[in-house]
Order: C-alpha cells, then sequence, then structure tokens
C-alpha cells in the first residue's frame, strides 16, 4: 500500500483557527499519512517557540458563542481579547481538548513536516530564533513540489 | 475479553483518544490486544474509521454509562 499524503497551507494566527491544521495533521499523522504544513502569513505566529501570544478575539467574530450577548462597542474595549482568549482557554480545558502547544508537539513527534513560508519571515522581519528549530523555510515552489503529489491539499 | 495493553482516554476529546490510541500501539506486537476506555462519543465513529484505514482490527465497541470501550487489536 502506497502511503496516503496530505499538505495544508495554514494561513491564519488566532486561537481558534490554529486547530485545524494542527488537529488535521496530527490525525493523519496517526493514519499513517505522510503530512507537510505550511505556514504562511499570519499563520507563521503558530510556529513560535511561546504560543502564548496567540489569541482569539470575539471583534469582526459574530459566530463566536458568548455567554452573554455583547455589542461590538463593548468588544472593542482594552482588555477585551485577552478575557475572550483566557475563557476560550478554559472551555477547551474543560471539555479535554488539548492545547496547541501539545498537538503541535504530538504534530511533530509524529514526523509531521513543518515548512515556514520564507518570504513571510522577510516581510514582517520576523527573528527566526524566535520560532521552534525542527521546521524548514522555504518557498511556493518548495510547498507545491509536495502538495502535487498528495491525496487532500487543505488551505486554512 | 482479554487484551495486553490499557489505557484510559476519559475526558480527552477529539483528536486525542485516536492519537493516543496509535502511540499506544507503537510499541506492542501484532496480534496483541489494546483496551482502551474513552467518554468522547465521537470516537465511536473514530476508532472505527481509525481501524479501517490503519488496518487494525476493531474487535468490539461497547458503551456503559457514558464511557465507550474498546477493543483493538494490532495488525
Amino acid at each position: 500500500m502506497t502511503t496516503k499524503k496530505m499538505a495544508i497551507i495554514a494561513t491564519k494566527g488566532t486561537l481558534d483557527m490554529a486547530y485545524p491544521p494542527f488537529i488535521l495533521a496530527s490525525t493523519a499523522a496517526a493514519l499513517g499519512y505522510e503530512v507537510q504544513v505550511f505556514f504562511t502569513f499570519y499563520g507563521l505566529q503558530l510556529l513560535r517557540k511561546d504560543l502564548s501570544t496567540v489569541m482569539i478575539s470575539p471583534l469582526a467574530n459574530p459566530a463566536m458563542p458568548m455567554p452573554v450577548p455583547m455589542p461590538v462597542m463593548v468588544q472593542m474595549l482594552p482588555g477585551m481579547e485577552s478575557m475572550a482568549t483566557m475563557m476560550m482557554k478554559q472551555k477547551l480545558k474543560k471539555h479535554g481538548v488539548a492545547s496547541l502547544q501539545e498537538l503541535r508537539d504530538l504534530c511533530l513527534e509524529a514526523e509531521v513536516k513543518f515548512v515556514a513560508c520564507q518570504m513571510t519571515v522577510d516581510l514582517f522581519e520576523f527573528d527566526k530564533s524566535e520560532f521552534i528549530d525542527n521546521i524548514e523555510y522555504g518557498g511556493a515552489a518548495t510547498f507545491l513540489g509536495f502538495a502535487g503529489d498528495t491525496d487532500i491539499c487543505l488551505f486554512v | 475479553m482479554n487484551f495486553d495493553k490499557e489505557f484510559d482516554a476519559s475526558g480527552m476529546s477529539c483528536p486525542l483518544p485516536i492519537l493516543k490510541t496509535k502511540k499506544a500501539l507503537v510499541d506492542m506486537a501484532s496480534g496483541q490486544v489494546l483496551k482502551v476506555v474513552s467518554t468522547d462519543s465521537g470516537s465511536v465513529k473514530d476508532m472505527q474509521a481509525f481501524a479501517d484505514q490503519t488496518g487494525n482490527s476493531l474487535l468490539s465497541t461497547d458503551e456503559a454509562n457514558g464511557k465507550y470501550t474498546f477493543y483493538m487489536k494490532k495488525k
């Protein structure tokens, strides 16, 4: 049986949007897939050693379930983002959902390959020392080299 | 049912029961049976899907008092 392959492009750097790529990548790896995730633009934030800056905002996110209805004018107040992030993390923990850190570690343990977009690193003048060590840097052609031969290819 | 190894995934949500099952199977020998207990109702379909896609055999799935018990035989 030939090994199945999956490629994911992770472009978002918020707490909610960080989950799908890590969940799918780790699960696919567990199912025997060869997996590569290409992190570009805001997705690069998910490769930082410190993931505590990954947050969720209720602003411009009307589908986010809130404990009480909250007008946009209130959502924009200072501290609302931190509060929403704290509440979301508590909720995830309470329901036994793994932390981003844990899922990322499980991906790496299962040999999911992480590729960081070199162009984005240059664009935002990111310091590579802030990213985890076991990743590669590449561009669109690098990604397509793998993606062109996959069974599943997703853009998140 | 007899089993060679077990772990309790109670309280864990998707995809942790699957990921931990995969990890538990790694150091087991072919033909050995792993017992997994989970409280995640989604894991009923997911364990079957895991078995179908990895070639391991899901020998049985039982539910009692909100707990799901799986017996997985390593291929």
